[in-house]
């Protein structure tokens, strides 16, 4: 399992404010105050009933960047990804060990809140799933949720969130229609817009572009890249490409395993794992 | 299999299956005409002056001044009769005792015929009972009477091997020579200016109390009980019953409790109805005493037991088919079960809860088993919403069956009858058909 040198490196510095002296894919800056680990896995595993669908990950995920999560079907990358808020908790068989944390806290500790932790650690499905309600009532859900119900406020928080997901201006005038009338890329982004609405910390995608047209597809990655820096941004992809153009750090999985994990230039340019140059090469999916 | 034979099965399935569609149309076609027809028949009809005068007399409505002139006519008309009998009567005084004894029976039969057509004879005593204070107050009952009072009906039972067949016999040929032979032919001619028939609306049928057991008057008690009856059932059988179906899909986890549970409700589900009125005056009057003896509360708990089994399995798969995606989304903004629950999945669920919710209603208006015993009673007049604690009530169901098999004057009052299952087909209905519109309004509103 590779871990990667630079970032042992950057935490021996300690800073956590500076800027990170890390290599970045080429045409990308690094983000200030990033870097720190922000979800850090030892030894975590998930199981569903006997079946261990995640083996032993030990990975730091770093904040404020976007890291991406590859590999084939059923190599457990949803489930990992999953795990991080614990929206795994419905499988009623499945289970963990190990340990994961979120900012020094247990996320799987037995006095944590996961309805809190989810409100920090907010997530895009691969299906967008708007309520049957208005786009309004949408955004609004989840602060409605955590105890505000002032008009005006809610009115500035749906608006700023809609902007920030890039979707303010084509929705602006038809704020009380129902979301289902939306189309599915402007559907996706509602979803993103209601994430950030709450405010998490974390933004987790999961597959947030597989239902969707190349051009739906491309204005998500573009959103992507305007929240890089905001969030930390861990995003599931089937499409390497995807990978590559939105990602500053990618892992990739098989069959459990995190195999690599490493900056997304060198981990698409010089892998170090065969089974990862098989992967990217297109020799098996 | 060859295209030839696949396209035979295929078009004779497509005839079977039309052909089953036409004969359950029909069927439903020739239960349906004669319910609407003859129940129509309640409302729209014939009316004589005696309807008018007991409208007048015991509701207050109608024109007195109209009533007065047409009992003024239909009295002179009916005066000319009357004088015949008496006539009669002075006559067979003075006859011999043997000749007398050969008209006395027929006569009382002439006699009791006229007072059921006419009302109360002149001279005789005001009778107790309201239904012999009035004469017919429909046409076409009257024009029976005077069936009746025109032919004697007698039985030939020469042929002892089949059933005795039924005759008529002219009376004016019995009564030949007698000063009663001219009544005949004069009640023939006159009994349109006797009885002064008009077309009548009564729309008072649904909203009049009845007279002296349904002989004359409206439904409305029976309209009320009914519906006391089963939104009452819905007060305590809708909420449980949403209640349980949360449990069932979002809170049970799946094993031997859960799965004894579930095949309990099944079986409640499929429990004769009669079953769940003797259960109901078993359990809510003899032992919980919820009231002294029948009481709409009593009838409302037991039709609820009866629904619930419904009104579980219908929100629970309505809350099944709930997408997944809306759950995890909400949980996923950092909410509580029950708050997902709450803003999420019930309000997304809300179209098929309250779809089995109403046909579970209608349900409830229609049965007649369960509140025989806890809440139904034949006679009685419309209680007010207080009373629902302490008081039965006629309820629709319960007084069809009671009109059909028990009253003693049924045959007299089919038109009421068929006017009380039009109405709790037509509730049933229209219940059925709000649950619908509701669906789909709310069905629009989810879909944007």
């Amino acid at each position: 399992m590779q871990m990667r040198a630079e970032h042992k490196e950057s935490a021996a510095k300690g800073s956590a404010t500076a800027t990170r002296d890390i290599y970045i894919p080429s045409e990308r800056v690094a983000v200030s105050g990033g870097g720190t680990p922000h979800v850090v896995a030892k030894d975590f595993s998930i199981y569903y009933g006997d079946f261990e669908a995640v083996k032993k990950v030990n990975a730091e995920i770093l904040s404020k960047y976007v890291t991406a999560i590859i590999g084939p079907s059923g190599c457990g990358k949803s489930t990992f990804l999953r795990a991080i808020n614990r929206m795994n908790d419905l499988i009623p068989s499945c289970h963990t060990s190990g340990i994961l944390r979120f900012d020094g806290e247990d996320i799987y500790g037995k006095l944590t809140d996961e309805v809190l932790l989810r409100k920090k650690i907010g997530m895009v499905f691969q299906k967008p799933n708007p309520f049957p309600k208005s786009i309004f009532d949408n955004i609004a859900y989840g602060p409605r949720l955590h105890g505000m119900n002032d008009r005006k406020q809610l009115e500035e928080i749906v608006e700023k969130s809609l902007r920030k997901a890039a979707l303010w201006d084509e929705v602006s005038d038809r704020l009380e229609r129902n979301a289902l009338g939306l189309s599915g890329g402007q559907q996706q982004r509602l979803c993103v817009a209601r994430t950030l609405a709450v405010e998490p910390e974390i933004l987790l995608l999961d597959e947030p572009t597989s239902a969707l047209d190349p051009k739906a597809t491309a204005k998500i990655e573009d959103l992507i890249q305007e929240l890089r820096g905001s969030y930390t941004i861990m995003i599931v992809t089937h499409n390497m490409q995807q990978a590559s153009r939105v990602s500053d750090y990618t892992m990739f999985f098989y069959e459990g395993v995190l195999v690599e994990y490493a900056q997304t230039a060198q981990l698409f340019t010089n892998p170090k794992d065969r089974m990862t140059e098989d992967y990217i090469t297109g020799r098996f999916s | 299999m060859n295209l030839g034979t696949r396209k035979i099965l295929d078009n004779s399935f497509t005839a079977v299956g039309m052909g089953s569609i036409v004969v359950m149309a029909l069927a439903l076609l020739a239960v349906l005409t004669p319910i609407v027809y003859n129940g129509v028949g309640a409302v729209f009809f014939t009316g004589t002056i005696e309807h008018r005068t007991i409208l007048y007399k015991e509701y207050g409505r109608g024109d007195a001044k109209t009533i007065e002139t047409q009992t003024a006519t239909a009295e002179r008309y009916r005066g000319e009769a009357y004088r015949m009998l008496s006539d009669f009567e002075a006559e067979m005084e003075g006859m011999p005792f043997e000749a007398s004894s050969r008209y006395r029976s027929q006569y009382a039969q002439v006699r009791a015929a006229m007072s059921s057509l006419l009302g109360p004879l002149p001279g005789d005593p005001t009778p107790m009972l309201t239904r012999f204070q009035y004469g017919q107050t429909r046409w076409e009952k009257a024009e029976e009477k005077l069936h009746e009072i025109l032919y004697e009906k007698k039985w030939d039972y020469s042929d002892p091997t089949v059933m005795a067949k039924a005759f008529y016999v002219p009376r004016a040929e019995a009564f030949a020579g007698t000063m009663l032979a001219p009544l005949f032919g004069y009640l023939d001619r006159h009994l349109a200016d006797m009885m002064q028939p008009e077309f009548t609306v009564y729309w008072g049928f649904f909203t009049d109390r009845s007279l002296d057991a349904h002989i004359f008057g409206g439904i409305w008690p029976e309209i009320q009980g009914t519906f006391f009856l089963a939104i009452g059932a819905m007060l305590f059988a809708f909420p449980l019953g949403v209640i349980a179906a949360v449990y069932f899909t979002e809170y049970a986890k799946e094993g031997f409790f859960t799965s004894i549970l579930r095949s309990a409700n099944s079986t409640l589900a499929g429990v004769p109805s009669i079953v769940f009125g003797l259960f109901g005056l078993a359990f809510f009057i003899n032992t919980m005493k919820v009231s002294e003896s029948k009481s709409v509360l009593a009838g409302s708990l037991t039709l609820a037991i009866m629904i619930l089994p419904t009104i579980i399995r219908a929100a629970e798969e309505a809350i099944l088919s709930v997408p997944k995606t809306y759950k995890e989304a909400s949980l996923g903004l950092g909410s509580t079960k029950w708050n997902t629950i709450a803003t999420v999945i019930l309000p997304a669920a809300l179209p098929g809860i309250i779809t089995g919710g109403i046909i579970s209603l209608g349900r409830a208006a229609g049965e007649t088993a369960p509140i025989i015993f806890t809440a139904a009673v034949s006679v009685g007049s419309a209680i007010g919403i207080a009373d629902v604690f302490s008081s039965p009530t006629p309820a629709l169901s319960w007084n069809i069956y009671n009109l059909a098999s028990e009253h003693e004057m049924a045959c007299e009052i089919r038109h009421v009858q068929y006017g009380m299952v039009l109405s709790l087909v037509s509730i049933v209905l229209l219940l059925n058909l709000s649950a619908i519109l509701l669906r789909a309004k709310i069905s629009q509103k989810l879909k944007g």
